[in-house]
């Protein structure tokens, strides 16, 4: 048995999570209308690669990414593309994003399902399959899978994670119940791209069930992994903490675990590799918990792109719900439009009351009681962070390490004065990234006028030493003349410079010549007569052009070199 | 839109409150058991006095009443007041206190969650600095003094400073245990033969030094429900207890043992009631025992060398002044980040 | 009496010389104070303040001649710093200097005759194109100063408000107050 470890703080609250759990996870029947947003992953949104109109396939690539960190979007299922536009996500700014609209016709056809057999597979193939596969992590911060595959380092330790701290969420618990044996071959995938030995999964000892599938399917497998039960503690799921929890180490702020020999991967994501990979399906679907104030709480398979009040409705909501948060109590979204779509990062849908969740009372002050700083799993101050962040001094904030700031919520959760403390900390990191563009296109500005400004004087000056040249090439040539019609007296030395600068420009255009007779086109030898025809032909009309320019040009535009005059 | 968490833990600012006021029953009820109920009128008067100057600073400030009122803080400032002043006192002794503390030490500085210095603390300095004359006139306990007055003779005294024919006002009253210690040692006494005068007890002062178990046995309660961090007390009760106790080794006859300096004057309501603040003490747990540390050795100096009897009010107040500097140096270290990397 | 006199002198005299030694010893060199103003101004060179640039306006604030609410671009804020860092009070912007939401400039292609006029106005070279060729706006180098659509024969520069997008989406400073309106 292997040693746990611990991290500061953390909250109990109630988990909730009996109530969806009691039936197994119900695959959600095909919607009338799917949305699929272009950006569901951490990174660049995927480009559309479809036209309003196509017919696509079920698990058709209709996104594909853009730069390094970006994944693929897939076709749902089959259907017609009938839009490709702005519309509602699940966002907190109910701001809308590029989406397809994809019409199922019900066939529910899978397009071309390109399985792998993974032993033979190089780490770089299967960043490539998972990339296109559209892999992300499930786990809520749907990071491209494939980047986690680019170790610069060693990895020894692959975690993976099946703690699920939030309440109310049972995704994860019952995928873990019900494909456990999946799980742990997606798992073997992973463990093997990565080149690890050591494997552990990490599952919160309130889900007794999940460990013993999960222990069983270990088992069958015959792989040396770990299923290890980690004590129940929020935010324990939280991949630095659980890291923490299992190893020891813990992750330099700033840094990735990988920094530290570690790479941690969801439960369900594993799953996804699994099924990407052995099966060739990319990411179309995924289980997500419905829960809250509604009358049948429990876990539906649904494809993405599904509209929330879809699978809302199948659990039937109780008559007093007025609102519903995407992700867990704690550090969910509330839902803009129950009408949104399902993506690869939406885990669970609550369906909220006033009952359920209890609208905060007025805030009072902050009396330092420290409360929070007693639950921060980051060990932060969030009583001083929260008198920086409203007071607008970003500079101190970030002194305190603001940006080490999980958003766990555990601080607002235990804070007696009911202060929003999460939203004051999204508030000020918001503000100063913000800033920090400002002050980069700023210095841009700034790098790009003072260019300007010395570009201009460069030509002025330039400008001028032109001009000046011109006066004394002109002054030279009148003396030489006077020069040449009296007497012959002895070279100014102003005409000496002058000559020597004609004699420069000779040189040069003798040697310009000398290089164009030298220089032989390379394809020009052993030609047909129809090519020799032709190239004659080309060669009377460039002559004709070359001379209308010639025309033009002199009624337009001085000649160029016109030192001598 | 509200951001998450959207689920909170029903402890509200005026439950802590709520608790910190349970936990200064037993005290109270032994003051009443041993000095007689002048002292509930005391803490009426002063609770009135911080309720009323709370409400119209509110108003001035344009800020709403409700929430604010019935955060029982000001009620906690105002039983803080009127326990460390004489119970029989003129009325308008605990009523200027509670003003000052609430008016100028509270709102003044931005209200509740603002204020640097301890509110009560501020209101006692000033009464102690204004009123020198009516602060020194405690209570003899019940069984010492030569006469006694009835719950009626006290009201009296109290609304209009008269006392029934024929009884002074100094045979009714004593100066603290702490006050006699200074005194006597002055006159050139040893500890053990002041400890000899009726007014003391087995550990300090009678009756008052159940009245301090009392408020000790409020503030383990504090402890155990964790309404209090243990860094304060521990530290302040520490240090008091470490300094008077080597210089009661080093020298009995003029220093007086730890346990009389734990069980008199201010130490026990200081330790449990009034360092742990939140608002004026430090946030960090190193910084709390710095200020505990700090707290212990002001108070034994003032009341070894200072010119006050008892040193806790000016302590934390001075104590008060440093925990902005005192926060800002004991940072924590954050998770994933080592000592070094720290500013 | 002449005693004590003679020693507050001596010890003005000494910390004096402390005090003149740290300030040589431990002098910070620190930019000039043009430059630490011209950090602060926001760069969009739009000649609002009426001086051919932020570093011009920059050096005018430094010499006294001119004053820190001419800057719209910079918005409350930028005011609020100059004044921090100048240690003057807040001032408001005047009336003919209120700021604006913050845009970028838009040519119509359609329109555009390749005159290259914007092109010469533009302070940050945030312009393509050539003379007769069509123009347009390097959007994300454009600092929104304006100054390219007066000299456009044709009018077909336009200012495009930036609007809010989920890429430059904010979180709001929390609203709940500690007033109770109800």
């Amino acid at each position: 048995m292997i040693r746990l470890h611990r991290f500061h703080g953390g909250i109990h609250p109630p988990t909730h999570k009996a109530e969806s759990t009691r039936t197994p996870i119900m695959s959600a029947p095909l919607p009338a209308q799917l949305t699929i947003p272009f950006r569901q992953h951490a990174g660049e949104a995927a480009k559309p690669v479809v036209q309003v109109g196509e017919r696509v396939l079920k698990g058709q690539l209709i996104g594909e990414p853009v730069g390094a960190i970006s994944s693929s979007i897939h076709a749902p299922t089959s259907g017609t593309i009938t839009a490709i536009d702005l519309q509602q996500i699940a966002h907190p700014s109910a701001l809308p994003d590029l989406c397809a609209t994809l019409v199922p016709d019900g066939l529910d056809e899978w397009g071309v399902r390109q399985t792998l057999s993974y032993r033979q597979l190089s780490s770089d193939e299967l960043q490539k399959h998972l990339r296109r596969s559209g892999i992300v992590g499930l786990g809520g911060a749907v990071f491209p899978s494939d980047m986690k595959l680019r170790h610069p380092i060693v990895v020894d330790t692959l975690v993976i994670n099946g703690a699920e701290c939030e309440p109310y969420i049972t995704c994860d618990d019952m995928l873990m119940r019900e494909r456990a044996e999946a799980i742990v071959r997606g798992i073997e995938i992973l463990r093997h791209a990565l080149g690890t030995d050591a494997v552990l999964i990490g599952i919160e000892d309130n889900k007794p069930q999940a460990i013993s599938a999960m222990q069983r399917a270990v088992d069958d497998s015959s792989h040396p992994f770990k299923v290890i039960a980690v004590p129940t503690v929020y935010p324990g799921g939280s991949a630095k903490h659980l890291i923490k929890v299992l190893t020891g180490v813990e992750v330099p702020s700033g840094k990735l675990p990988t920094d530290v020999g570690v790479q941690c991967y969801n439960v369900a994501t594993a799953y996804a590799v699994h099924r990407a990979v052995e099966h060739g399906e990319t990411l179309v679907s995924r289980v997500v918990t419905v829960t809250g104030n509604v009358e049948q709480p429990r876990n539906y398979e649904a494809l993405i792109g599904t509209p929330f009040s879809d699978l809302v409705a199948l659990s039937i909501p109780k008559a007093d719900t007025n609102r519903y948060i995407m992700g867990g109590p704690m550090m969910g979204v509330e839902l803009p439009a129950v009408n949104v779509p399902l993506v690869k990062a939406s885990n669970c849908v609550i369906a909220a009351s006033d009952a359920l969740f209890p609208p905060p009372p007025a805030a009072m002050p902050c009396i330092r009681c420290t409360r929070c700083a007693q639950v921060c799993p980051v060990e932060l101050q969030p009583q001083d962070l929260y008198w920086f962040a409203q007071s607008h001094n970003f500079g101190k904030a970030q002194e305190y390490d603001l940006f080490d700031c999980i958003e766990c919520g555990a601080c607002a959760y235990v804070c007696p004065s009911s202060i929003p403390l999460v939203q004051y900390y999204r508030y000020a990191k918001s503000e100063i990234r913000a800033r920090d563009h400002e002050k980069r296109a700023a210095d841009l500005a700034r790098e790009r006028h003072e260019f300007r400004q010395f570009r201009i004087e460069r030509e002025k000056q330039e400008k001028a030493e032109r001009l000046a040249q011109k006066e004394r090439a002109a002054a030279a040539a009148k003396a030489a003349a006077e020069a040449a019609a009296a007497i012959p007296t002895p070279l100014e030395p102003n005409a000496d410079a002058e000559d020597t600068q004609q004699m420069r420009i000779d040189a040069a255009l003798a040697r310009a010549k000398e290089q164009a007779a030298t220089a032989h086109p390379r394809n020009t030898e052993a030609l047909t007569p129809e090519q020799r025809a032709e190239i004659e032909a080309i060669e009377v009309r460039r002559a004709h052009i070359h001379s209308l320019a010639a025309d033009a040009g002199a009624d337009d535009e001085p000649p160029k070199n016109s030192q001598g005059n | 839109m509200l951001s998450s968490p959207f689920i909170t833990r029903p402890l509200s600012v005026d439950r802590i409150m709520l608790r910190v006021l349970y936990a200064l029953v037993p005290g109270i009820a032994l003051y009443v058991w041993y000095f007689g109920p002048a002292i509930l009128v005391s803490i009426a008067l002063a609770v009135t006095a911080a309720l009323a100057t709370e409400a119209l600073m509110l108003k001035l400030r344009d800020r709403p009443l409700r929430p604010f009122l019935s955060d029982y803080s000001a009620l906690l400032t105002g039983c803080l007041i009127a326990l460390s002043i004489p119970p029989l006192a003129p009325w308008w002794l605990p009523v200027i206190g509670s003003a000052f503390a609430i008016a100028v030490a509270k709102h003044l500085y931005g209200g509740l969650g603002s204020n640097p210095f301890n509110p009560a603390m501020i209101g006692y300095a000033v009464l102690i600095i204004s009123f020198p004359h009516e602060m020194t006139h405690w209570l003899s306990p019940q069984g010492v003094g030569q006469s006694v007055l009835s719950l009626g003779q006290q009201l009296h005294y109290i609304f209009t400073s008269a006392l029934p024919a024929g009884m002074q006002l100094d045979a009714l009253t004593m100066s603290t245990p702490l006050d006699t210690l200074k005194t006597q040692l002055h006159l050139g006494m040893t500890v053990s033969d002041i400890r000899d005068l009726p007014i003391y007890g087995r550990l300090a002062g009678k009756g008052s030094e159940m009245v301090a178990a009392g408020f000790a046995l409020g503030g383990l309660y504090l402890l155990v429900a964790r309404i209090i961090p243990w860094q304060l007390p521990l530290a302040f009760l520490g240090t008091l207890f470490a300094l008077s106790g080597v210089f009661n080794l080093i020298d009995p006859t003029h220093y007086a043992p730890p346990l009389f300096h734990w069980f008199s004057g201010a130490a026990m309501i200081g330790a449990f009631f009034i360092l742990t603040d939140p608002i004026t003490s430090p946030t960090t747990a190193r910084g709390r025992i710095i200020f505990g540390i700090g707290a212990g050795l002001l108070t034994f100096l003032i009341r070894t060398y200072g010119g006050f009897p008892d040193g806790v009010a000016f302590a934390t107040i001075l104590m008060n002044m440093c925990v902005p500097l005192i926060d800002t140096w004991t940072q924590p270290r954050i998770f994933g980040k080592k000592k070094e990397d720290k500013r | 009496m002449i005693t004590a006199l003679w020693i507050m002198v001596a010890l003005a005299a000494l910390l004096g010389m402390i005090l003149g030694y740290a300030s040589i010893r431990f002098r910070v060199e620190g930019n000039p104070l043009a430059e630490k103003i011209d950090a602060v101004l926001p760069q969009t060179q739009c000649g609002q303040c009426g001086y051919p640039g932020c570093k011009p306006y920059a050096d005018a604030i430094a010499k006294g001649e001119a004053d820190i609410n001419l800057c719209p671009p910079g918005g409350e804020e930028g005011i609020h710093k100059l004044a921090e860092l100048l240690g003057v009070e807040f001032k408001p912007f005047g009336e003919n200097a209120q700021p604006k939401p913050k845009a970028v400039a838009f040519i119509d292609e359609q329109t555009c005759i390749g005159c290259t006029l914007c092109i010469q106005a533009c302070p940050v070279d945030a312009i393509a194109g050539a003379a007769k060729q069509m123009h347009t706006i390097i959007a994300s180098e454009c600092t929104g100063c304006e100054l390219c659509v007066p000299p456009c024969p044709v009018d077909c520069i336009s200012m495009l408000p930036i609007e809010e997008q989920l890429t430059n989406w904010k979180w709001r400073y929390p609203v709940y107050a500690l007033r109770q309106t109800s």
